[in-house]
Protein backbone atom coordinates (compact mmCIF):
# COMPACT_ATOMS: atom_id res chain seq x y z
CA UNK A 1 0.00 0.00 0.00
CA UNK A 2 2.93 2.29 0.74
CA UNK A 3 6.38 1.74 -0.62
CA UNK A 4 9.11 4.22 0.17
CA UNK A 5 12.70 4.06 -0.94
CA UNK A 6 15.48 6.42 -0.07
CA UNK A 7 13.20 9.24 1.09
CA UNK A 8 15.23 12.06 2.49
CA UNK A 9 14.83 15.65 3.56
CA UNK A 10 17.14 18.24 5.02
CA UNK A 11 16.45 21.70 6.30
CA UNK A 12 18.64 24.76 6.37
CA UNK A 13 20.27 24.96 9.78
CA UNK A 14 19.25 27.66 12.21
CA UNK A 15 21.13 30.91 12.09
CA UNK A 16 24.66 30.81 13.39
CA UNK A 17 25.74 27.76 11.48
CA UNK A 18 26.18 29.34 8.09
CA UNK A 19 25.30 27.35 5.01
CA UNK A 20 24.77 24.22 7.04
CA UNK A 21 21.83 21.90 6.77
CA UNK A 22 20.13 19.57 9.20
CA UNK A 23 19.42 16.14 7.75
CA UNK A 24 16.04 15.37 9.23
CA UNK A 25 15.47 12.19 7.24
CA UNK A 26 18.52 10.55 5.71
CA UNK A 27 17.08 8.00 3.33
CA UNK A 28 14.38 5.71 4.65
CA UNK A 29 12.96 2.58 3.00
CA UNK A 30 9.90 0.72 4.14
CA UNK A 31 6.85 -1.08 2.85
CA UNK A 32 3.41 -0.96 4.41
CA UNK A 33 0.94 -3.71 3.53
CA UNK A 34 -2.73 -3.22 2.84
CA UNK A 35 -4.89 -3.33 5.94
CA UNK A 36 -2.19 -3.24 8.59
CA UNK A 37 -1.38 -0.82 11.37
CA UNK A 38 2.18 0.24 10.69
CA UNK A 39 4.05 2.17 13.35
CA UNK A 40 7.00 4.49 13.08
CA UNK A 41 8.66 4.30 16.48
CA UNK A 42 11.38 6.69 17.48
CA UNK A 43 12.34 9.44 19.90
CA UNK A 44 11.36 13.07 19.35
CA UNK A 45 13.40 14.57 16.54
CA UNK A 46 14.10 11.21 14.91
CA UNK A 47 12.45 12.28 11.64
CA UNK A 48 9.03 10.68 12.13
CA UNK A 49 6.96 13.77 11.48
CA UNK A 50 9.15 14.87 8.58
CA UNK A 51 8.65 11.49 6.93
CA UNK A 52 4.93 11.74 7.52
CA UNK A 53 4.76 15.22 6.03
CA UNK A 54 6.58 14.00 2.94
CA UNK A 55 4.22 11.06 2.52
CA UNK A 56 1.18 13.31 2.92
CA UNK A 57 2.38 15.74 0.19
CA UNK A 58 2.91 18.60 2.65
CA UNK A 59 6.62 18.86 1.97
CA UNK A 60 8.60 17.80 -1.05
CA UNK A 61 11.27 15.15 -0.50
CA UNK A 62 14.83 16.11 -1.45
CA UNK A 63 15.33 12.63 -2.79
CA UNK A 64 13.89 9.17 -2.97
CA UNK A 65 10.55 7.88 -4.15
CA UNK A 66 7.31 6.65 -2.71
CA UNK A 67 4.17 5.06 -4.04
CA UNK A 68 1.00 5.35 -2.01
CA UNK A 69 -2.12 3.41 -2.98
CA UNK A 70 -0.71 3.05 -6.48
CA UNK A 71 -0.01 6.77 -6.95
CA UNK A 72 3.46 8.21 -7.31
CA UNK A 73 4.18 10.74 -4.58
CA UNK A 74 6.37 12.97 -6.71
CA UNK A 75 4.60 12.79 -10.04
CA UNK A 76 0.98 12.58 -8.95
CA UNK A 77 0.61 14.25 -5.55
CA UNK A 78 -2.97 15.24 -6.42
CA UNK A 79 -3.83 11.58 -6.92
CA UNK A 80 -2.14 10.67 -3.64
CA UNK A 81 -4.22 13.31 -1.81
CA UNK A 82 -7.43 11.66 -2.95
CA UNK A 83 -6.40 8.33 -1.41
CA UNK A 84 -5.04 9.45 1.93
CA UNK A 85 -6.13 11.12 5.13
CA UNK A 86 -3.85 12.87 7.60
CA UNK A 87 -4.21 13.75 11.26
CA UNK A 88 -1.50 16.08 12.53
CA UNK A 89 -0.33 15.91 16.11
CA UNK A 90 -1.55 19.44 16.73
CA UNK A 91 -4.92 18.71 15.17
CA UNK A 92 -6.33 20.94 12.48
CA UNK A 93 -9.33 22.85 13.72
CA UNK A 94 -10.07 26.38 14.83
CA UNK A 95 -11.11 26.70 18.47
CA UNK A 96 -14.13 28.76 17.51
CA UNK A 97 -15.45 26.32 14.90
CA UNK A 98 -17.67 23.31 15.54
CA UNK A 99 -17.30 19.63 14.70
CA UNK A 100 -20.21 19.68 12.28
CA UNK A 101 -19.02 22.72 10.38
CA UNK A 102 -15.49 21.38 10.06
CA UNK A 103 -16.68 17.94 8.95
CA UNK A 104 -18.91 19.42 6.25
CA UNK A 105 -16.11 21.72 5.09
CA UNK A 106 -13.63 18.85 5.06
CA UNK A 107 -15.92 16.65 2.95
CA UNK A 108 -16.55 19.52 0.54
CA UNK A 109 -12.83 19.96 -0.01
CA UNK A 110 -12.90 16.50 -1.59
CA UNK A 111 -15.30 17.89 -4.16
CA UNK A 112 -18.62 16.46 -3.00
CA UNK A 113 -21.86 18.42 -3.09
CA UNK A 114 -23.19 20.22 -0.04
CA UNK A 115 -25.93 17.66 0.61
CA UNK A 116 -23.51 14.73 0.35
CA UNK A 117 -21.12 16.55 2.67
CA UNK A 118 -23.88 17.03 5.25
CA UNK A 119 -24.74 13.31 5.07
CA UNK A 120 -21.08 12.31 5.43
CA UNK A 121 -20.63 14.68 8.36
CA UNK A 122 -23.67 13.26 10.12
CA UNK A 123 -22.40 9.70 9.64
CA UNK A 124 -18.98 10.68 11.01
CA UNK A 125 -20.55 12.37 14.03
CA UNK A 126 -22.36 9.12 14.86
CA UNK A 127 -19.38 6.87 14.11
CA UNK A 128 -17.04 8.86 16.34
CA UNK A 129 -19.59 9.50 19.11
CA UNK A 130 -19.57 13.26 18.70
CA UNK A 131 -23.37 13.68 18.83
CA UNK A 132 -23.41 15.74 22.01
CA UNK A 133 -20.59 18.01 20.87
CA UNK A 134 -21.27 18.42 17.19
CA UNK A 135 -22.58 21.97 17.43
CA UNK A 136 -20.46 23.17 20.31
CA UNK A 137 -17.29 25.20 19.90
CA UNK A 138 -14.21 23.02 19.53
CA UNK A 139 -12.57 25.04 22.32
CA UNK A 140 -14.90 23.33 24.80
CA UNK A 141 -13.85 19.77 23.84
CA UNK A 142 -11.59 17.61 25.99
CA UNK A 143 -8.29 16.36 24.57
CA UNK A 144 -9.77 12.99 23.71
CA UNK A 145 -12.88 14.47 22.10
CA UNK A 146 -10.78 16.80 20.04
CA UNK A 147 -8.61 13.92 18.86
CA UNK A 148 -11.71 11.95 17.86
CA UNK A 149 -12.84 14.91 15.78
CA UNK A 150 -9.39 15.14 14.18
CA UNK A 151 -9.57 11.50 13.15
CA UNK A 152 -13.15 11.84 11.94
CA UNK A 153 -11.95 14.72 9.72
CA UNK A 154 -9.06 12.63 8.45
CA UNK A 155 -11.24 9.75 7.31
CA UNK A 156 -14.41 11.55 6.17
CA UNK A 157 -13.69 10.59 2.57
CA UNK A 158 -12.95 6.93 3.42
CA UNK A 159 -9.32 7.04 2.32
CA UNK A 160 -7.31 3.90 1.64
CA UNK A 161 -4.52 5.06 3.94
CA UNK A 162 -4.77 7.16 7.06
CA UNK A 163 -1.67 8.83 8.51
CA UNK A 164 -1.75 9.58 12.23
CA UNK A 165 1.00 11.67 13.78
CA UNK A 166 1.37 10.74 17.47
CA UNK A 167 -2.33 9.96 17.84
CA UNK A 168 -2.24 9.53 21.61
CA UNK A 169 0.38 12.09 22.65
CA UNK A 170 -0.84 13.97 25.68
CA UNK A 171 -4.00 11.91 26.22
CA UNK A 172 -5.05 10.48 29.58
CA UNK A 173 -5.03 6.67 29.87
CA UNK A 174 -8.77 6.29 29.25
CA UNK A 175 -8.78 8.44 26.12
CA UNK A 176 -5.69 6.62 24.99
CA UNK A 177 -7.30 3.19 25.26
CA UNK A 178 -10.31 4.56 23.41
CA UNK A 179 -8.09 5.95 20.67
CA UNK A 180 -6.44 2.56 20.24
CA UNK A 181 -9.91 1.09 19.78
CA UNK A 182 -10.72 3.68 17.14
CA UNK A 183 -7.48 2.95 15.29
CA UNK A 184 -8.19 -0.79 15.30
CA UNK A 185 -11.70 -0.10 14.09
CA UNK A 186 -10.30 1.83 11.12
CA UNK A 187 -8.08 -1.11 10.23
CA UNK A 188 -10.99 -3.52 10.60
CA UNK A 189 -12.90 -1.40 8.10
CA UNK A 190 -10.12 -2.09 5.63
CA UNK A 191 -8.05 1.07 6.01
CA UNK A 192 -4.29 0.94 6.12
CA UNK A 193 -3.04 2.87 9.15
CA UNK A 194 0.36 4.53 9.28
CA UNK A 195 1.11 6.08 12.65
CA UNK A 196 4.07 7.57 14.45
CA UNK A 197 4.66 7.17 18.14
CA UNK A 198 7.35 7.50 20.73
CA UNK A 199 5.48 5.24 23.15
CA UNK A 200 6.89 1.74 23.36
CA UNK A 201 3.71 0.17 24.68
CA UNK A 202 1.71 1.78 21.88
CA UNK A 203 4.00 0.38 19.20
CA UNK A 204 3.91 -3.00 20.94
CA UNK A 205 0.21 -3.30 21.59
CA UNK A 206 -1.33 -1.46 18.65
CA UNK A 207 0.92 -1.95 15.65
CA UNK A 208 1.02 -5.00 13.43
CA UNK A 209 4.45 -4.04 12.21
CA UNK A 210 6.86 -1.26 13.11
CA UNK A 211 9.90 0.52 11.86
CA UNK A 212 12.26 1.92 14.43
CA UNK A 213 13.70 5.25 13.31
CA UNK A 214 16.53 7.13 14.91
CA UNK A 215 18.41 10.21 13.72
CA UNK A 216 16.73 10.07 10.33
CA UNK A 217 17.51 6.43 9.60
CA UNK A 218 15.53 3.23 10.00
CA UNK A 219 17.38 0.92 12.34
CA UNK A 220 14.95 -2.01 12.47
CA UNK A 221 11.71 -3.17 10.89
CA UNK A 222 9.41 -6.06 11.70
CA UNK A 223 6.56 -7.18 13.92
CA UNK A 224 7.03 -6.19 17.54
CA UNK A 225 7.34 -9.85 18.57
CA UNK A 226 9.92 -10.65 15.88
CA UNK A 227 11.98 -7.65 16.89
CA UNK A 228 11.90 -8.64 20.53
CA UNK A 229 12.83 -12.20 19.62
CA UNK A 230 16.00 -10.84 18.03
CA UNK A 231 17.03 -9.92 21.53
CA UNK A 232 17.19 -13.51 22.64
CA UNK A 233 17.02 -14.47 26.29
CA UNK A 234 16.10 -12.34 29.26
CA UNK A 235 16.89 -8.91 30.60
CA UNK A 236 18.25 -8.67 34.12
CA UNK A 237 18.12 -5.26 35.73
CA UNK A 238 20.48 -4.60 38.59
CA UNK A 239 19.67 -1.53 40.66
CA UNK A 240 22.81 -0.31 42.34
CA UNK A 241 21.13 2.30 44.50
CA UNK A 242 21.28 1.01 48.06
CA UNK A 243 17.93 -0.40 49.15
CA UNK A 244 17.98 1.36 52.52
CA UNK A 245 18.85 4.83 51.25
CA UNK A 246 17.69 7.04 48.44
CA UNK A 247 21.26 7.89 47.49
CA UNK A 248 22.55 7.08 44.04
CA UNK A 249 25.60 4.83 43.80
CA UNK A 250 29.07 6.27 43.35
CA UNK A 251 30.01 6.59 39.67
CA UNK A 252 33.10 4.56 40.45
CA UNK A 253 30.95 1.74 41.83
CA UNK A 254 28.79 1.83 38.70
CA UNK A 255 31.83 1.57 36.47
CA UNK A 256 33.35 -1.20 38.48
CA UNK A 257 30.13 -3.23 38.55
CA UNK A 258 29.59 -2.72 34.83
CA UNK A 259 33.14 -3.89 34.13
CA UNK A 260 32.77 -6.96 36.34
CA UNK A 261 29.43 -7.99 34.88
CA UNK A 262 30.43 -7.39 31.26
CA UNK A 263 33.24 -9.89 31.84
CA UNK A 264 30.78 -12.53 33.10
CA UNK A 265 30.35 -15.33 30.61
CA UNK A 266 26.58 -15.45 30.98
CA UNK A 267 26.20 -11.72 30.15
CA UNK A 268 25.96 -10.90 26.44
CA UNK A 269 25.96 -7.17 26.91
CA UNK A 270 25.55 -4.62 29.64
CA UNK A 271 24.14 -1.09 29.44
CA UNK A 272 24.20 1.49 32.22
CA UNK A 273 21.01 3.51 32.53
CA UNK A 274 20.78 5.98 35.42
CA UNK A 275 21.71 3.96 38.50
CA UNK A 276 20.80 0.60 37.01
CA UNK A 277 22.65 -1.86 34.84
CA UNK A 278 20.70 -3.64 32.14
CA UNK A 279 22.15 -7.09 31.42
CA UNK A 280 21.21 -9.19 28.41
CA UNK A 281 21.50 -12.87 29.33
CA UNK A 282 20.35 -16.24 28.01
CA UNK A 283 18.51 -17.21 31.15
CA UNK A 284 17.75 -15.00 34.09
CA UNK A 285 17.29 -18.01 36.37
CA UNK A 286 20.96 -19.04 36.14
CA UNK A 287 22.40 -15.56 35.60
CA UNK A 288 21.00 -13.92 38.73
CA UNK A 289 22.90 -16.11 41.29
CA UNK A 290 26.07 -15.60 39.26
CA UNK A 291 25.60 -11.84 39.20
CA UNK A 292 24.93 -11.77 42.95
CA UNK A 293 28.08 -13.79 43.69
CA UNK A 294 30.29 -11.64 41.51
CA UNK A 295 29.06 -8.36 42.93
CA UNK A 296 29.20 -9.35 46.59
CA UNK A 297 32.65 -10.84 46.20
CA UNK A 298 33.77 -7.30 45.34
CA UNK A 299 31.79 -5.74 48.14
CA UNK A 300 29.07 -4.28 45.94
CA UNK A 301 25.56 -4.74 47.34
CA UNK A 302 22.82 -4.14 44.73
CA UNK A 303 19.62 -2.59 46.06
CA UNK A 304 17.42 -4.73 43.84
CA UNK A 305 17.61 -7.25 41.03
CA UNK A 306 14.72 -8.00 38.71
CA UNK A 307 14.28 -9.63 35.37
CA UNK A 308 11.84 -9.38 32.47
CA UNK A 309 11.34 -10.41 28.90
CA UNK A 310 12.93 -8.06 26.33
CA UNK A 311 10.83 -5.05 25.38
CA UNK A 312 10.96 -2.81 22.33
CA UNK A 313 13.09 -0.47 24.39
CA UNK A 314 15.71 -3.20 24.57
CA UNK A 315 15.50 -3.49 20.80
CA UNK A 316 15.97 0.26 20.52
CA UNK A 317 18.87 0.18 22.97
CA UNK A 318 20.54 -2.67 21.11
CA UNK A 319 20.23 -0.85 17.78
CA UNK A 320 21.07 2.68 18.82
CA UNK A 321 22.93 2.43 22.11
CA UNK A 322 20.36 4.71 23.71
CA UNK A 323 17.12 4.11 25.50
CA UNK A 324 13.80 5.44 24.30
CA UNK A 325 12.19 5.53 27.69
CA UNK A 326 13.87 8.68 28.92
CA UNK B 1 -13.93 26.27 -12.27
CA UNK B 2 -12.41 24.21 -9.50
CA UNK B 3 -10.42 27.26 -8.44
CA UNK B 4 -13.59 29.34 -8.26
CA UNK B 5 -15.42 26.64 -6.30
CA UNK B 6 -12.58 26.12 -3.84
CA UNK B 7 -12.08 29.86 -3.41
CA UNK B 8 -15.77 30.19 -2.62
CA UNK B 9 -15.60 27.21 -0.23
CA UNK B 10 -12.72 28.76 1.69
CA UNK B 11 -14.34 32.18 1.65
CA UNK B 12 -17.56 30.72 3.04
CA UNK B 13 -15.84 28.72 5.78
CA UNK B 14 -13.71 31.62 6.96
CA UNK B 15 -16.49 34.20 6.69
CA UNK B 16 -19.01 32.15 8.68
CA UNK B 17 -16.44 31.80 11.46
CA UNK B 18 -15.90 35.54 11.38
CA UNK B 19 -19.59 36.42 11.43
CA UNK B 20 -20.20 34.06 14.33
CA UNK B 21 -18.09 36.47 16.31
CA UNK B 22 -19.79 39.80 15.57
CA UNK B 23 -18.14 41.47 18.54
CA UNK B 24 -14.80 41.12 16.76
CA UNK B 25 -16.15 43.00 13.77
CA UNK B 26 -17.67 45.64 16.03
CA UNK B 27 -14.32 46.19 17.76
CA UNK B 28 -12.58 46.87 14.46
CA UNK B 29 -15.10 49.65 13.82
CA UNK B 30 -14.45 51.54 17.04
CA UNK B 31 -11.18 53.09 15.96
CA UNK B 32 -12.27 54.41 12.55
CA UNK B 33 -15.51 55.76 14.03
CA UNK B 34 -13.54 57.54 16.75
CA UNK B 35 -11.25 59.14 14.19
CA UNK B 36 -14.24 60.08 12.09
CA UNK B 37 -15.91 61.87 14.96
CA UNK B 38 -12.91 63.40 16.71
CA UNK B 39 -10.22 63.85 14.12
CA UNK B 40 -12.26 65.43 11.33
CA UNK B 41 -12.83 68.66 13.33
CA UNK B 42 -9.04 69.09 13.62
CA UNK B 43 -8.69 68.46 9.93
CA UNK B 44 -11.36 71.01 9.17
CA UNK B 45 -9.27 73.62 10.93
CA UNK B 46 -5.92 72.58 9.48
CA UNK B 47 -7.12 72.24 5.91
CA UNK B 48 -9.06 75.47 6.12
CA UNK B 49 -12.27 74.12 4.59
CA UNK B 50 -15.53 75.87 5.34
CA UNK B 51 -17.96 73.02 6.06
CA UNK B 52 -17.94 69.65 7.76
CA UNK B 53 -19.21 68.16 4.52
CA UNK B 54 -15.99 69.25 2.81
CA UNK B 55 -13.87 68.00 5.69
CA UNK B 56 -15.50 64.57 5.53
CA UNK B 57 -15.00 64.49 1.81
CA UNK B 58 -11.27 64.85 2.47
CA UNK B 59 -11.09 62.56 5.45
CA UNK B 60 -13.39 59.63 4.56
CA UNK B 61 -11.12 58.40 1.73
CA UNK B 62 -8.17 58.70 4.11
CA UNK B 63 -10.03 56.56 6.59
CA UNK B 64 -10.82 54.00 3.89
CA UNK B 65 -7.14 53.84 3.05
CA UNK B 66 -6.16 53.51 6.70
CA UNK B 67 -8.58 50.61 7.15
CA UNK B 68 -7.35 48.96 4.00
CA UNK B 69 -3.69 49.34 4.92
CA UNK B 70 -3.92 48.39 8.59
CA UNK B 71 -6.52 45.61 8.34
CA UNK B 72 -4.76 44.30 5.25
CA UNK B 73 -1.27 44.31 6.69
CA UNK B 74 -2.45 42.63 9.89
CA UNK B 75 -4.28 39.83 8.06
CA UNK B 76 -1.14 37.73 8.29
CA UNK B 77 -1.89 37.04 11.94
CA UNK B 78 -4.98 35.10 11.04
CA UNK B 79 -3.03 33.10 8.48
CA UNK B 80 -0.33 32.44 11.04
CA UNK B 81 -2.95 31.27 13.54
CA UNK B 82 -4.46 28.99 10.90
CA UNK B 83 -0.99 27.60 10.18
CA UNK B 84 -0.20 27.05 13.83
CA UNK B 85 -3.56 25.46 14.57
CA UNK B 86 -2.96 23.01 11.74
CA UNK B 87 -5.91 24.22 9.67
CA UNK B 88 -3.76 24.99 6.64
CA UNK B 89 -2.06 21.58 6.77
CA UNK B 90 -5.40 19.84 7.13
CA UNK B 91 -6.68 21.60 4.03
CA UNK B 92 -3.51 21.07 2.02
CA UNK B 93 -3.66 17.30 2.43
CA UNK B 94 -7.00 17.35 0.61
CA UNK B 95 -7.25 17.89 -3.16
CA UNK B 96 -8.57 21.43 -2.57
CA UNK B 97 -6.95 24.11 -4.73
CA UNK B 98 -3.97 25.67 -2.97
CA UNK B 99 -4.61 29.03 -4.57
CA UNK B 100 -8.26 28.71 -3.61
CA UNK B 101 -7.22 28.44 0.04
CA UNK B 102 -5.40 31.73 -0.34
CA UNK B 103 -7.86 33.64 -2.52
CA UNK B 104 -10.81 32.65 -0.35
CA UNK B 105 -9.08 34.21 2.62
CA UNK B 106 -8.10 37.36 0.70
CA UNK B 107 -11.66 37.72 -0.49
CA UNK B 108 -12.93 37.55 3.07
CA UNK B 109 -10.89 40.64 3.92
CA UNK B 110 -12.13 42.46 0.85
CA UNK B 111 -15.72 41.88 1.92
CA UNK B 112 -15.03 42.64 5.58
CA UNK B 113 -13.32 45.94 4.85
CA UNK B 114 -15.89 46.94 2.25
CA UNK B 115 -18.53 46.36 4.91
CA UNK B 116 -16.60 48.52 7.38
CA UNK B 117 -16.23 51.23 4.76
CA UNK B 118 -19.97 51.24 4.19
CA UNK B 119 -20.59 51.62 7.92
CA UNK B 120 -18.11 54.51 8.06
CA UNK B 121 -19.77 56.15 5.07
CA UNK B 122 -23.21 55.87 6.65
CA UNK B 123 -21.88 57.49 9.80
CA UNK B 124 -20.21 60.24 7.76
CA UNK B 125 -23.42 60.86 5.81
CA UNK B 126 -25.18 61.54 9.09
CA UNK B 127 -22.39 63.99 9.98
CA UNK B 128 -22.62 65.88 6.71
CA UNK B 129 -20.80 63.97 3.95
CA UNK B 130 -22.35 64.07 0.48
CA UNK B 131 -21.50 61.39 -2.06
CA UNK B 132 -23.05 59.77 -5.16
CA UNK B 133 -23.83 56.06 -4.62
CA UNK B 134 -22.12 55.13 -7.91
CA UNK B 135 -19.01 57.02 -6.86
CA UNK B 136 -18.99 55.30 -3.51
CA UNK B 137 -19.14 51.94 -5.30
CA UNK B 138 -16.22 52.93 -7.52
CA UNK B 139 -14.22 53.98 -4.47
CA UNK B 140 -14.96 50.65 -2.82
CA UNK B 141 -13.58 48.82 -5.86
CA UNK B 142 -10.37 50.82 -5.55
CA UNK B 143 -10.32 50.14 -1.81
CA UNK B 144 -10.67 46.41 -2.52
CA UNK B 145 -7.51 46.52 -4.62
CA UNK B 146 -5.68 48.20 -1.76
CA UNK B 147 -6.95 45.48 0.57
CA UNK B 148 -5.75 42.75 -1.80
CA UNK B 149 -2.32 44.35 -1.90
CA UNK B 150 -2.14 44.77 1.88
CA UNK B 151 -3.39 41.25 2.61
CA UNK B 152 -0.97 39.74 0.08
CA UNK B 153 1.99 41.54 1.63
CA UNK B 154 0.88 40.45 5.07
CA UNK B 155 0.39 36.81 4.03
CA UNK B 156 3.88 36.81 2.53
CA UNK B 157 5.27 38.19 5.78
CA UNK B 158 3.45 35.53 7.79
CA UNK B 159 4.94 32.80 5.59
CA UNK B 160 8.44 34.27 5.73
CA UNK B 161 8.35 35.29 9.42
CA UNK B 162 6.14 32.60 10.99
CA UNK B 163 6.57 33.95 14.50
CA UNK B 164 3.80 35.56 16.55
CA UNK B 165 6.09 37.85 18.49
CA UNK B 166 8.15 39.16 15.57
CA UNK B 167 5.35 39.53 13.03
CA UNK B 168 3.55 42.44 14.81
CA UNK B 169 6.74 44.50 14.84
CA UNK B 170 7.41 43.81 11.19
CA UNK B 171 3.82 44.46 10.14
CA UNK B 172 3.66 47.66 12.16
CA UNK B 173 6.95 49.02 10.90
CA UNK B 174 5.65 48.62 7.37
CA UNK B 175 2.10 49.80 8.02
CA UNK B 176 3.07 53.08 9.75
CA UNK B 177 5.20 54.66 7.02
CA UNK B 178 3.02 53.26 4.26
CA UNK B 179 -0.08 54.75 5.89
CA UNK B 180 1.49 58.15 6.61
CA UNK B 181 2.92 58.30 3.10
CA UNK B 182 -0.54 57.55 1.72
CA UNK B 183 -1.88 60.61 3.51
CA UNK B 184 -4.21 58.78 5.87
CA UNK B 185 -4.04 61.57 8.46
CA UNK B 186 -3.40 64.71 6.45
CA UNK B 187 -3.67 64.66 2.65
CA UNK B 188 -0.35 64.60 0.82
CA UNK B 189 -1.31 67.75 -1.04
CA UNK B 190 -0.17 69.77 1.97
CA UNK B 191 3.00 67.70 2.46
CA UNK B 192 6.46 69.06 1.59
CA UNK B 193 7.69 68.23 -1.89
CA UNK B 194 10.20 65.59 -0.82
CA UNK B 195 7.50 63.67 1.06
CA UNK B 196 5.29 63.80 -2.02
CA UNK B 197 8.20 62.54 -4.12
CA UNK B 198 8.75 59.59 -1.79
CA UNK B 199 5.04 58.89 -1.82
CA UNK B 200 5.16 58.51 -5.60
CA UNK B 201 6.63 55.08 -4.89
CA UNK B 202 3.81 54.14 -2.56
CA UNK B 203 0.98 52.46 -4.49
CA UNK B 204 -1.33 53.02 -1.51
CA UNK B 205 -0.80 56.79 -1.98
CA UNK B 206 -2.01 56.53 -5.56
CA UNK B 207 -5.02 54.54 -4.40
CA UNK B 208 -5.86 57.05 -1.69
CA UNK B 209 -5.62 59.99 -4.08
CA UNK B 210 -7.79 58.13 -6.54
CA UNK B 211 -10.45 57.43 -3.92
CA UNK B 212 -10.44 61.04 -2.80
CA UNK B 213 -10.96 62.28 -6.34
CA UNK B 214 -13.75 59.74 -6.86
CA UNK B 215 -15.60 60.74 -3.71
CA UNK B 216 -15.25 64.39 -4.74
CA UNK B 217 -16.89 63.46 -8.02
CA UNK B 218 -13.87 64.35 -10.14
CA UNK B 219 -14.04 61.17 -12.19
CA UNK B 220 -12.48 62.69 -15.27
CA UNK B 221 -9.20 63.67 -13.70
CA UNK B 222 -6.06 61.69 -14.51
CA UNK B 223 -5.67 61.01 -10.78
CA UNK B 224 -8.52 58.52 -10.92
CA UNK B 225 -7.41 56.38 -13.81
CA UNK B 226 -3.74 56.58 -12.84
CA UNK B 227 -4.55 55.51 -9.28
CA UNK B 228 -6.85 52.71 -10.42
CA UNK B 229 -4.39 51.41 -12.96
CA UNK B 230 -1.41 51.46 -10.61
CA UNK B 231 -3.38 49.86 -7.78
CA UNK B 232 -4.84 47.18 -10.05
CA UNK B 233 -1.45 46.28 -11.50
CA UNK B 234 0.34 46.15 -8.16
CA UNK B 235 -2.49 44.24 -6.49
CA UNK B 236 -2.61 41.60 -9.22
CA UNK B 237 1.15 41.22 -9.09
CA UNK B 238 1.07 40.86 -5.29
CA UNK B 239 -1.70 38.26 -5.39
CA UNK B 240 0.14 36.21 -8.02
CA UNK B 241 3.43 36.32 -6.13
CA UNK B 242 1.74 35.44 -2.85
CA UNK B 243 -0.06 32.52 -4.49
CA UNK B 244 3.23 31.19 -5.76
CA UNK B 245 4.87 31.53 -2.40
CA UNK B 246 1.87 29.89 -0.72
CA UNK B 247 1.81 26.94 -3.11
CA UNK B 248 5.48 26.37 -2.55
CA UNK B 249 6.26 27.44 0.97
CA UNK B 250 3.54 26.58 3.42
CA UNK B 251 3.94 23.22 5.08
Amino acid sequence: MIEASGLRKSYPAKRGRKGGTVDAVRGVDFAVRRGEIFGFLGPNGAGKTTTLRMLTTLIRPDGGDATIAGADLRRAPAQVRRQIGFVAQSGGTYDQSTARRDLVHQARMYGVSKSTAITLAEAAIVAFHLEDLADRRVATYSGGQRRRLDIALGVIHSPQVIFLDEPTAGLDPTSRARMWQEVRRLRDQGMTVFLTTHYLDEADALCDRISIIDAGLIVAEGTPSDLKREISGDVVIVDLAAADSAGAPEPATMLKAAKLLTDERCVHSCEAIDHTLRLYVDSAATAIPQVMRTLSSQGIEPGAIEYRRPSLDDVFLAKTGRTLAD
Amino acid sequence: MKLARDTWLTFQYETVLLIRNPSNIAITLIQPLTYLALFTPFLKGVMGVSTYGDAYQIYVPSLFAAMGIYSGLYAGFALLAAMHQGVISRCRVTPVSRIGLLLGRELMYVVLIAFQAVVITLAALVLGLRVQPANLLFALVLLSMMVLLGVSISFCLAMLVPNETVLPTVANSIAQPVALLAGVLIPLSVAPLWVRNVALWNPFAWGTRGMRAILEGQLRGSVVWEGSLIMAAVAVLAVVLTSQLFSREIA
